[in-house]
């Protein structure tokens, strides 16, 4: 294999931010393959040829019945051992928004958690925001900079998010509990100045203010808010304010690193 | 067998939804329910076990960290308990939720293959001493629309809901039917339009008599329809394309008469051909005007409107609206890729009393909530960003709201162009065909009265937006491959008017026992008109059909060969292997016969109120502030994805809190590159009416200003005009349709902005007994320009104190039509006119300062006037003003500081400039009327001094800020 990074970005029914996903990792210089998951079960395309799996953001088979549902039951049904094997391989998954709540309703997140044995079942949830609505609004992020997608970006981030369905609920305390133990809090809601979040500063009512996880080995990550739409920097709400013009959004710096960890990982 | 599985949401648990329920019972004014509890029920049909149904409802169904689940045999549990009232709601046999497929899809997914069919329910148990009829009014106004869902009854069977569609039966027997033109007199002619709900006039039945004459026999009851769909007001436009004997009555009393011929082509397409922009690529003759984007690639342009539909069921009304004008790009040239929406919606007040609503029509609030909420739906789910839009309230939309929406399109250059050859396949592809939106086309075309709920409710429907979706990945891949060469949407008028048009210059035969159905029993003729929703037909030579076929099915898109593009120019339909219909192409689409229309103008006679100026106006700016038509949209504005696809640049909410009104819209559609697309529009009805010619070149104006403001090319703005009006039957309404496309001539070449493609819906309105509603007649005018650079783009919030505050343009004593007026109550006189000469220099300058550099803020000055402008651009930023009326240019009598303040005279913008530059902005001003209006300031005051020197607005920001926000803040 050559030293190109391969993403694949997964496309089923309903799914729609696959674009500007792929536009973000070819922007640090990956090959992208955006491929519906119809050909994956037809064997056309197989996992195992890429090193980054990417699950974007939209509304998969209309999100009836509940958000991400029928995608996961299709990932953990069809594809399970292929994932199992992907994520055993060292590689990566991000899911973002529509993404993550399919990686946590096929338990691929958080993963083998303090008290759950199973990788595959699901033990946290993504459900209905307080407010009831579907909102797109932007949001401060605290980062937890342990997992290989965060690392390096320091502080807080500011990146939209644009669900219905996006109230992070775990399980149980132990499940909570497990999930800061392992350090797999990955983001939570904060005010600008990193205070503690209030309605719309966490904007659906996520317990602790979660906003995204990855599981124990930091390599998978899921999150609400969508970082491929703070990548230039013109997709800030209010660019035209900063007089300090920058090349990046916010969010880029969780592409970069996950190119940079694989060209590392191709290095060896 | 029936499996019934209830879920709902665990004790401790937050349901949002019941809460939304909850609110709605208050909205009318029922206090009596104490909780309110939502079971969501599936009825699944099929030969499963008790194991599968747990798989089922544990794997499937439900969220087990927050929901618990129950199943049963039992069709119904049917009773209520003390103090709690059970109220199931069904759809309709024959309405499909799309969540029913998907629950099939997702049983199937598990291994588990003996599901048959899937029927949702909700269930409501409201708690609380509750009345009879306080519960019917529950049904009635918050739960249910009787045109598409039903009340469970208490003991009946759900098992016969999925019967009736399972075990209809197909209808092989074939008895074509012919209607008997030939032998009927006029009279006769009449009642066979009116019973088969044709909408044609005695004069168009007099030439299908005349037609059918010739040929010595009857036409088929198919051939009839297919004719009356493709005459209608709706696909033909008659009352644009006709003549018109127009009479004016000048202001000075003089009576001029005159004929217009066909007022499309004398005006909107007048316009265009007089400018003739090179980068005009398709105009007027596809389903969306395309135009120059960049070397490789065009982008185009339509807005439709869903009225009628959305007046019934406003939720699937709008859904299906926003599913139609983007099958619209989808079907313009080869394809289009769709890259923002555009939505405009027309209500009566949102707390318009219950007890003036006319029989038969639904609440404004409701309306208002279920259309934002079906564009929500739909827009979200195609992953399309709308990114601009405006909500106007007017007493007269009360029954007939309006609903516009639109879509821009990217499509590669060349791919503009389309052409049905003779052997080309005709080819189906997408959802399914049921007994949806029969006469859809011809139900638009005539009034609404009270009993349009009971006799139109098959035109009423609810989108499957992921089905649209999945056609949109598949086609633009095929169009790449260049497997098929022509494409269109089915649109209203259903496969009829696709084929129909497709084949008008070659001639067409289809098989209609070949199209798939929804469900059996549909006969020749439904399956011929049916207006199903997200279904494209394509012509495809026949040795690409099966690469195409490939493309589709592997994403689980339906494609069917229904025919073959022929080159008989005939129309002939088979159902069968019987022939149904056989229609010469030359007379389905030239045969109309040419209808004369009366049309009478006078200018309408309105006093100008007598309005003291207060000495302080602090009060006068809240009111404006709040006035619906003024305040902050936000509450709909963020249920939709503005920032899908990632080309966001200018939002439609700007400022340092995220909440400003911006005036365009700025995307980048490539992301990798730095230019963009600015979209606005102009609408305002209070102008049009007092003069609709003022109305369309003030609607021009502004569309053009917020494009200016923002930094886009004003070389290149192209424009869509868009009518709504009332019965153009009735002189008076089509008199001031008339005088408004005049406006739209005058303002579009005075401004060189061609229009590319446009639509009008006439006979809006509402008939209630003997007395008619019409609604004021409205033009809305969107805009679409180019921006060079997006890393240039000025949005409007005060950017820093300390900079120097500037009013551009003249103000006139312009307040007819006014906010300010509308606010007394009052109309006015003196509607806001337009120097056209003065205001294209205003652009240029305007442009020439954004452009360089020298704007930090600019916004333009629209309703509200000055005052809401400034005000809008402080509170957005957060920043103070302190400003003088005093150098404000005004022209006419009666300066005020309430007139200048409030006064909406066009082509003027409030522009925010650093002392540095001062000198250079006075400069590139040269030869614009302009004035220092004050200046910008750290603290959070909102200070105007007035002619006198003396303070009349005094206001903390947030006070402004608040007054603004509360009206929809829902």
């Amino acid at each position: 294999m050559s030293n190109e990074v391969k993403v694949i970005v997964l496309r089923a029914a309903g799914t729609n931010c696959d674009e500007e996903t792929a536009f973000a990792f070819r922007a640090f210089g990956a090959a992208v393959d955006l491929v519906h998951i119809n050909r994956l079960f037809q064997k056309e395309f197989s996992l195992k040829d890429y090193h980054i799996l990417a699950i974007p953001g939209g509304f998969t088979y209309g999100d009836d019945i509940m958000s991400g549902r029928i995608l996961a039951n299709e990932l953990r049904l069809k594809l399970g051992k292929d994932i199992k094997e992907f994520i055993d391989d060292g590689k990566l998954i991000i899911g973002i928004c529509n993404g993550f709540q399919v990686l946590v309703r096929s338990g691929i997140l958080p993963g083998a958690v303090a008290g759950a044995g199973d990788a595959f079942r699901q033990t946290v949830t993504l459900t209905n925001n307080d407010s009831g609505k579907f909102e797109d609004r932007w949001v401060y992020l605290k980062v937890n900079d342990k997992s290989v997608w965060t690392q390096g970006v320091k502080g807080i981030i500011y990146i939209p998010i644009a669900h219905a369905e996006g109230k992070f609920v775990p399980e149980n305390k132990d499940t909570l509990k497990g999930l800061n133990d392992n350090q797999q809090i990955a983001f939570q809601y904060c005010k600008s100045d990193g205070g503690d979040a209030v309605y719309p500063e966490n904007p659906n009512g996520s317990i602790d203010h979660i906003a995204g996880i990855c599981d124990p080995t930091g390599r998978v990550l899921g999150l609400m808010p969508h970082p491929e739409r703070h990548f230039h920097f013109t997709q800030h709400p209010f660019w035209t304010r900063i007089e300090e013009k920058k090349e990046f959004g916010e969010g880029a710096k969780i592409f970069e690193n996950g190119i940079k960890y694989i060209k590392k990982m191709l290095k060896k | 067998m029936i499996w019934r599985i209830e879920i709902k949401e665990k004790a401790g648990s937050v349901d949002a939804f019941a809460e939304g329920v909850a609110k709605d019972i208050l909205d009318l004014g029922i206090i009596s329910v104490k909780d309110v509890k939502v079971v969501q029920v599936y009825n699944i049909e099929g030969d499963i076990s008790e194991d599968d149904v747990h798989c089922i409802s544990e794997q499937l169904l439900t969220d087990k960290i927050t929901q618990e689940y129950f199943y049963s045999h039992q069709a119904y549990p049917g009773f209520d308990k003390k103090d709690v009232r059970i109220v199931e709601i069904a759809y309709n046999p024959g309405v499909m939720e799309p969540v029913e497929a998907s629950t099939l899809k997702g049983i199937s997914d598990l291994g588990i293959e003996g599901a048959h069919a899937v029927r949702t329910a909700k269930q409501y148990h409201f708690t609380g001493d509750i009345a009879d009829q306080e519960l019917k009014t529950i049904i009635d106004k918050a739960l249910s629309n009787k045109l598409i869902q039903h009340v469970v009854k208490e003991g009946s069977d759900a098992s016969k809901d999925i019967e009736t569609l399972a075990s209809a039966k197909e209808n092989k027997e074939v008895h074509v039917l012919q209607i008997d033109l030939l032998n009927a007199n006029d009279q006769k002619l009449k009642k066979i339009s009116q019973e088969g709900q044709l909408f044609l006039n005695v004069d168009e039945m007099k030439s299908i008599k005349a037609h059918f004459k010739k040929l010595d026999r009857n036409p088929t009851d198919c051939e009839l329809e297919t004719i009356a769909q493709t005459w209608s007001e709706h696909c033909y436009h008659k009352t644009f394309r006709g003549d018109i004997e127009y009479q004016c009555k000048e202001e000075d009393g003089e009576i001029k008469k005159s004929i217009v011929r066909n007022l499309l082509k004398s005006t909107i397409v007048k316009a265009t051909e007089k400018l003739d922009k090179p980068w005009c690529v398709s105009v007027f003759h596809d389903n969306a005007g395309v135009v120059k984007f960049d070397n490789d690639t065009n982008i185009c342009f339509k807005v439709e409107t869903h009225n009628h539909p959305s007046a019934l069921e406003p939720f699937g009304g709008a859904n299906t609206g926003i599913g139609g004008v983007i099958r619209d790009i989808l079907g313009t040239g080869l394809g289009a890729k769709p890259v923002c929406n555009t939505d405009i919606f027309c209500f009566a007040q949102p707390d318009y009393p219950f007890y003036k609503l006319p029989a038969g029509a639904l609440h404004p609030k409701r309306v208002m909530k279920g259309v934002v909420s079906g564009v929500r739906d739909y827009g979200n789910k195609m992953g399309i960003p709308t990114v601009n839009g405006a909500i106007v309230f007017d007493e007269h939309f009360v029954g007939n709201p309006l609903v516009y929406c639109g879509t821009v399109g990217l499509i590669p250059k060349g791919m503009e162009k389309k052409q049905v050859y003779p052997g080309d396949l005709v080819v189906v592809a997408g959802g399914k065909t049921g007994r949806d939106g029969i006469h859809g086309a011809t139900f638009s075309s005539g009034e609404l009265t009270s009993d349009s709920e009971v006799v139109s409710s098959g035109a009423v429907q609810i989108g499957d937006p992921i089905q649209e979706k999945k056609v949109l990945d598949v086609l633009l891949q095929a169009r790449d491959q260049n497997l098929y060469s022509a494409i269109t949407d089915c649109g209203a008028g259903g496969l009829s008017s696709a084929v129909g048009e497709m084949g008008q210059l070659t001639g067409a035969r289809v098989d209609l026992d070949k199209v798939p159905l929804k469900y059996k029993g549909l006969s020749y003729m439904e399956i011929w008109i049916s207006e199903s929703q997200e279904r494209m037909v394509m012509s495809v030579p026949p040795k690409n059909i099966k690469k195409l076929l490939e493309i589709f099915n592997i994403e689980d898109v339906e494609a069917t060969v229904i025919g073959e593009f022929t080159d008989s120019e005939r129309l002939e339909l088979f159902y069968e292997s019987k022939q149904v219909c056989c229609l010469d192409m030359a007379f389905l689409h030239d045969g109309v016969p040419k209808i004369t229309k009366k049309a009478r103008w006078a200018f309408p006679t309105i006093k100008n109120p007598q309005i003291k100026c207060p000495i302080n106006l602090n009060d006068k700016l809240l009111d404006v502030m709040s006035h619906y038509n003024v305040c902050s949209k936000e509450w709909v504005i963020r249920q939709y994805d503005h920032e899908v696809q990632g080309g966001s640049v200018i939002k439609p909410l700007s400022g340092k809190g995220c909440d400003g009104p911006s005036d365009a819209s700025v995307i980048r559609p490539k992301l990798e590159s730095d230019k963009g697309i600015a979209v606005s529009n102009g609408i305002n009805i209070l102008y049009g009416k007092i003069d609709p010619f003022w109305m369309a070149a003030s609607c021009i104006d502004e569309a053009i200003r917020q494009i200016v403001a923002v930094g886009g090319d004003l070389k290149q703005i192209a424009l869509l005009d868009n009518f709504c009006w009332g019965n153009p039957d009735k002189a008076d309404r089509l008199g001031g349709l008339v005088r408004c496309a005049q406006g739209c001539y005058k303002a579009a070449t005075s401004y060189g902005t061609p229009f590319i493609s446009g639509k009008d819906s006439l006979y809006n309105e509402y008939a209630e007994g003997k007395k008619s509603i019409a609604i004021p007649g409205t033009i809305l005018i969107s805009a679409m320009g180019i921006v060079n650079d997006v890393n240039k783009c000025v949005t409007m919030d005060l950017k820093k104190g300390g900079n120097l505050i500037y009013v551009i343009g003249q103000t006139h004593h312009e307040l007819g039509g006014s906010i300010y007026f509308d606010t007394h109550g009052e109309l006015g006189d003196g509607v806001p006119k337009v120097n056209f000469k003065k205001g294209l220099e205003t652009f240029q300058a305007v442009s020439r300062v954004v452009k360089k550099g020298l704007a930090e803020s600019a916004h333009d000055c629209s309703e509200g006037g000055i005052a809401a402008a400034l005000a809008e651009m402080a509170f957005s930023g957060g920043l103070g003003v302190t400003a003088s009326l005093k150098k404000v240019p005004y022209k006419g009598k009666d300066k005020r500081n309430d007139f200048i303040l409030f006064s909406e005279s066009n082509s003027r913008f409030i522009v925010e400039v650093s002392p540095k530059n001062q000198k250079k902005f006075e400069k590139a001003m040269n030869g614009i009327s302009y004035g220092l209006l004050g200046k910008t300031e750290e603290t959070p005051e909102f200070v105007v001094y007035g002619l006198d020197d003396n303070v009349c607005l005094n206001l903390y920001l947030d006070d402004i800020k608040t007054a603004w926000k509360e009206p929809l803040k829902w």
